[in-house]
């Protein structure tokens, strides 16, 4: 287990600075610079903003410096939002994206097991059809063409909720469905297959035939092994959706990660962009190593090697 | 793909007369209407999306009335008039030409790309493998969507840079897929019969391993479309990627989204034709995974 955990966590290294450095390399190659406005800055202005953020320096000097600094998490001040760190601005963003994805996933959980359960029990009946319908439906409609649907009906239309803006509780509403309904469908048809399979093996009729409840049997026994794919589905997808979603959060204009992401690469604010990425992957990655050693917890037959 | 789909396989055979894996699956596929209908209504989208230039009665999606301005759906308009007056039932079917034909060249791009690099790394095996599918994994740890997105705000939001950044993204699960098959396949006699008549490896992978994965290369290809056009449309709406004057489902769903408060139609019409277009592909791409891949239905993606 240590060894593994270790080895995992060696990998980090090259992959993380092969994310870095490509990164850098992108931003330093893109024609245009986070100082070029239409208005015209003078020459002695624009010399000394490069000096105050290290841009006249060459280029390997630069990449040494970064990575120096962002082994400390300092990714320097942002260039859009002057007298601010790229560090600050994550360490607030993050907080929003979260929420927002922390309910998400909850509401993906809390309504995609159950209706994966009922269509795995009710196998190819209406029950079992109207649901993968359903989930199909989640899949398919993509959550930009959904957040304004929504936005039309309980804003516009039935003045219910707030249209945008992350503020009162209410506000949230929107924003969570919107970004939940695609992982509530995955996470019922991964149920649903994953109860299938565990429902046909021979522990299951085993249980039924010492004379369990199905109740029991289905919640104790089969569920346990049947949201296996759910587990390791949600591992990666949490860490996606914890980190905010770019669309959804454009559209609702939630300051968080995502939305400052794009911004950030619009105005080309270099720092914040290599910050961001940077911080994203190593999320990711820690996230998907906690993933598969939550795996072999919940499956015993799982060695992690 | 192991030892429970070769019993499995077996376990047909014994069954009747000898059916092979293809008639079985064409048999199985019929079965499933909606699957059936879903491939129908594929055909004539992109029956309709491809002549569209030709065909009598379809209007110039860049016509402009102003005078008429924003119009609801009508008679004369099935899909209302957008505010310069151009008619939006011509501005979905022109999107969905530029979206169709996105989605089908991307998931060419990434067909060629994962299928051959999976492949090498499967026949090769040993450290080969290890270096091709580690590089792999690593890609898998990017954030792609933000590595598409300052690809496209800094260098050119041309349609070619984005069926880079969309194949880019999309051939890694076809390359581990295809992996998986060709190191079981590899084992079997008929590569061995290939390798003692003198064929080259390049032949061998090409003429003999990549034909032998078709089914579940065919299933994820199908899955495969959906996602690019869905990627493409996601980013078209944050106004990088297709440029206007062309317009893809996900321009038309972004500029129906700024005016949905006054003229909902701009935003339901092309909304409903991206959404029931990807409908269509996941029913079919799940149809066509029960019937070439009965024994395997764990992963759902």
């Amino acid at each position: 287990m240590t060894t593994y955990l270790l080895r995992r966590l060696l990998l980090f290294v090259p992959t993380l600075w092969i994310i870095g450095s490509l990164t850098f390399v992108l931003v330093r190659l893109a024609p245009g610079g986070p100082f070029q406005s239409e208005r015209e800055i003078p020459a002695a202005a624009k010399a000394q903003l490069m000096r105050d953020y290290g841009l006249d320096q060459p280029l390997g000097t630069q990449y040494v410096r970064f990575w120096r600094n962002a082994l400390h998490f300092d990714f320097g001040p942002s260039y859009k939002y002057p007298g601010r760190q790229v560090r600050e601005i994550i360490a607030e963003a993050l907080p929003v994206s979260a929420e927002l994805g922390g309910w998400a996933l909850l509401l993906a959980l809390l309504a995609g097991i159950p209706i994966g359960v009922i269509a795995a029990v009710r196998q190819n009946t209406r029950w079992d059809f109207a649901a993968m319908a359903i989930a199909l439906a989640g899949v398919s409609v993509p959550n930009f063409v959904l957040g304004p649907l929504l936005v039309l009906l309980f804003s516009l239309t039935l003045y219910l909720l707030p249209p945008a803006l992350w503020q009162s509780p209410a506000s949230r509403i929107l924003p969570v469905v919107t970004l939940a309904t695609a992982y509530v469908a995955y996470v019922a048809r991964l149920t649903r297959a994953g109860m299938l399979e565990v429902l046909r093996q021979d522990f299951i009729r085993t249980a039924r035939a010492k004379g369990l409840a199905e109740r029991l049997v289905i919640m104790k026994h089969a569920l346990r092994l049947g949201i296996l794919p759910v587990v390791s589905y949600v591992g990666p997808a949490a860490a996606r959706i914890l980190m905010g979603s770019v669309v959804v959060e454009s559209i609702f204009e939630v300051p968080g990660l995502g939305r400052y992401l794009v911004n950030a690469a619009f105005n080309r604010d270099y720092t914040l962009v290599l910050g961001e990425v940077l911080f994203y992957a190593s999320f990711l990655m820690l996230l998907n190593l906690l993933v598969d050693v939550a795996y072999s917890w919940f499956d015993p037959r799982v060695e992690l090697a | 793909m192991s030892s429970a789909s070769l019993t499995a396989m077996t376990g047909e055979r014994l069954e009747g007369r000898p059916q092979s894996l293809w008639a079985d699956a064409w048999k199985r596929m019929r079965r499933n209407r909606p699957a059936v209908a879903s491939a129908l209504f594929l055909l004539w989208m992109s029956g309709t999306a491809a002549l569209a230039p030709w065909l009598p009665g379809m209007p110039d999606p860049t016509l402009q009335h102003l005078a008429l301005g924003a119009t609801a759906p009508s008679t004369v308009h099935w899909f209302g008039t957008d505010e310069l007056g151009r008619d939006l039932f011509a501005r979905v079917v022109f999107g969905g030409r530029i979206s169709l034909l996105i989605g089908f060249v991307g998931t060419l791009v990434s067909l060629l790309a994962g299928v051959s690099y999976g492949a090498v790394a499967g026949y090769r095996g040993g450290r080969i493998d290890d270096a091709m599918m580690r590089f792999v994994d690593i890609l898998y740890s990017l954030p792609y969507i933000f590595l598409v997105i300052l690809l496209l705000v800094f260098f050119s939001r041309s349609i070619l840079m984005l069926f880079v950044a969309l194949g880019l993204v999309q051939w890694l699960t076809m390359a581990r897929i295809v992996r998986g098959q060709v190191l079981s396949l590899k084992q079997q006699t008929f590569v061995e019969a290939a390798r003692a008549l003198g064929i080259g490896d390049a032949a061998i992978i090409f003429r003999h391993l990549v034909p032998n994965t078709l089914g579940p290369v065919i299933v994820y290809t199908t899955l495969t479309v959906p996602a690019i056009i869905l990627q493409e449309a996601f980013l078209s709406f944050l106004g990088l990627g297709v440029q206007p004057p062309a317009a893809s489902w996900g321009t038309l769903v972004a500029e129906g989204a700024r005016v949905m408060a006054l003229f909902p139609w701009m935003v339901a019409f092309p909304g409903l034709a991206l959404s029931l277009t990807l409908f269509c592909f996941n029913f079919l791409g799940d149809g066509l995974r029960d019937a070439l891949d009965p024994h395997d239905r764990r992963d759902v993606h």
